[in-house]
């Protein structure tokens, strides 16, 4: 598809390339760095006490569990809805599709205070939750229904146009060759799927953990038991505890990193797949 | 990684196709089966809470809502939020052209590191985003000694409010532009520069009309990212009502206060802000395909 200029033939080349530089150093790499060199000023010890200190651990259980959780419930309703957008008419549907972007375009605080009112015990779907015994807002329940709205465009718009490229072809000789429709689904579709869902996954994840302000509202913030990471980075800088934010500052950005090189290297994986397919 | 999926794509639908062929349609209650559990899970997950907004904004009477949004710190906030909105939009703008322009018609070693760099705000945490101004211009932080001897203030004033905003929204013009200007190649503007148009002339008379709805739809999220960003500028706002709020803050401000109704009413500025950016969304989405389309039957 792309075609490569052998020869810097057009003008333009030290300027946008130097000012792309110049501007991604100071408003990214630099401020980035920030927290690294101030991690490095730590002993080891100061850093693993600090980053391995209960509260801290109790965070990441609850962060890295939920947006695992998130992301699977994602995955598996992803999955069904990218399905009936692509392959089947139902009234409404152009909005539906429109609407699914909308975690991206909302802002998260204005989801955060929604979805609290929705889960509260006077809510419309918590008040039918505590009946039958179950309290959602407040516990670590909600923070997984806010990773949930956060994570689906994710998996929604990483399978859908995969699902739409897909060749019609190959569908057929499966039914010829007298594959029924499931054995079709699972050992033809889905296969081609598979590295899309998985990235929208990793997308879903990766976004889930680094999630603050739909979350907050919901989560009732109770130390140890509902307290994400990213708020404890918070609530260490509102103590001036300067060095320890920047420890658990520096855990998550290391995580994220891995995260995005994987991703990267999934969405590799992804084109090479598809353009065997094609 | 917020825009990640958000890529423009240019497909039609082609669901009746499907439908009307045996072998790639399911049975008809398999096919209202996965239908109802979509929109069930649409309607519960997504729209419940988008209603909500409006239902609770509204719960206590126009009057109320009203007086919400016309007090003097909401309009402060929607001030500073569009301030601050204009400030990041023009200046990620201008370097995603540039970085697109470096990225996709000129071969350098690296160019694929620039372009993971370029995508890494997407993968920090907002908090992050907010902390890293802090620890570099904070009173503790690396310019901290020297903002203050010069009596400057950044953080906890809205010059760090506009940096964690464009750092935020810092990838959403390149990642749009970057894949489109690469699939179109260069052969036009190479064409025009034989024909003796200079660099401004090639980019405004022929790049520009090519990337023209890519632009628009990079604009529209990167402007929705701006307005609504939370996390970050919360770590470097201070929280000072009439000079440091932006509309998301004032929303947690008055939430908190247990002011339900004014913290909807502002929420509900934000919504209809997000499905404004919905609705334009779409509107490019039908025009770059329609776009496309034409292309093609020219090339036929």
């Amino acid at each position: 598809m792309s075609r490569k200029v052998s020869r810097r033939i057009l003008p333009g080349f030290s300027l946008t390339l130097g000012c792309s530089i110049g501007y991604l150093s100071l408003i990214v790499l630099i401020p980035l760095s920030a927290v690294f060199l101030k991690t490095a000023t730590l002993s080891w010890d100061q850093f693993w006490a600090v980053a391995t200190s209960p509260r801290v651990v109790a965070s990441y259980k609850l962060s890295f569990g939920a947006s695992i959780a998130a992301a699977l419930i994602n995955a598996v309703f992803g999955l069904i809805f990218a399905w009936a957008l692509v392959r089947y008419t139902f009234p409404g549907k152009r909005l539906v599709d429109a609407l699914v972007d909308l975690p991206f375009a909302l802002p998260t605080a204005v989801a955060g205070i929604a979805l609290t009112a929705v889960y509260a015990g006077n809510g419309w779907i918590g008040r039918w939750a505590e009946a039958l015994g179950i309290k959602i807002a407040f516990t670590p329940l909600g923070v997984l229904v806010a990773l949930v709205f956060i994570g689906l465009p994710f998996v929604v718009r990483t399978v859908q146009p995969v699902l739409e490229d897909l060749d019609t072809e190959l569908e057929e000789v499966s039914a010829s060759l007298g594959a029924n429709r499931w054995q079709t689904v699972r050992h033809v579709v889905l296969p081609v799927v598979a590295p899309a869902l998985l990235t929208g996954f990793a997308l879903a994840f990766a976004r889930a953990v680094g999630e603050y302000g739909s979350v907050i509202f919901i989560a009732g913030n109770i130390p140890m038991v509902s307290e994400i990471t990213p708020l404890l980075i918070i609530t260490k800088l509102e103590q001036y505890d300067y060095t320890g934010a920047t420890t658990i500052a520096a855990v998550m950005l290391v995580i994220s990193f891995a995260l995005l090189l994987s991703i990267n290297g999934l969405q590799a994986w992804m084109a090479r797949r598809s353009g065997r397919l094609a | 990684m917020a825009g990640a999926a958000a890529l423009l794509h240019w497909g039609g639908d082609r669901a009746a196709r499907y439908e009307a062929n045996a072998a790639t349609r399911e049975p008809v209650w398999v096919k209202w089966l996965i239908i109802g559990v979509a929109l069930g899970f649409f309607g519960v997950a997504l729209l419940l809470p988008l209603v909500t907004v409006f239902v609770e904004a509204l719960r206590k009477g126009l009057e109320t809502y009203r007086a919400a949004l016309t007090d003097p710190d909401t309009l402060s906030a929607v001030r500073l939020t569009l301030f601050t909105a204009v400030i990041a939009v023009s200046l990620n703008l201008v370097f995603g052209v540039a970085a697109a322009w470096a990225i996709a018609k000129f071969d350098f070693r690296g160019k694929y590191f620039l372009t993971t760099l370029i995508d890494l705000p997407f993968s920090v945490s907002p908090v992050i985003s907010g902390l890293i101004y802090v620890l570099v211009f904070g009173a503790q932080g690396w310019l901290g000694p020297w903002l203050a001897a010069h009596d400057i203030r950044i953080i906890f004033a809205v010059p760090g409010i506009v940096l964690a905003t464009i750092f935020v929204t810092f990838p959403f013009v390149a990642r749009e532009l970057i894949p489109l200007m690469q699939a179109q190649g260069s052969e036009e503007e190479e064409a025009a520069m034989v024909l003796g148009a200079n660099g401004w002339q090639i980019f405004s008379h022929v790049t520009l009309p090519n990337i023209k709805w890519g632009l628009i739809y990079g604009i529209v999220l990167c402007n929705a990212r701006a307005m609504g960003e939370f996390g970050a500028v919360s770590v470097v706002s201070g929280h000072i009502r009439g000079e440091t709020n932006t509309m998301p803050l004032h929303v947690e401000i008055l939430y908190n206060e247990y002011q339900f109704a004014a913290a909807f009413a502002v929420a509900s500025l934000l919504a209809l802000l997000a499905l404004v950016t919905l609705v334009v969304k779409s509107w490019v989405e039908v025009q770059a395909r329609g776009t496309a389309r034409e292309i093609q039957q020219e090339a036929l």
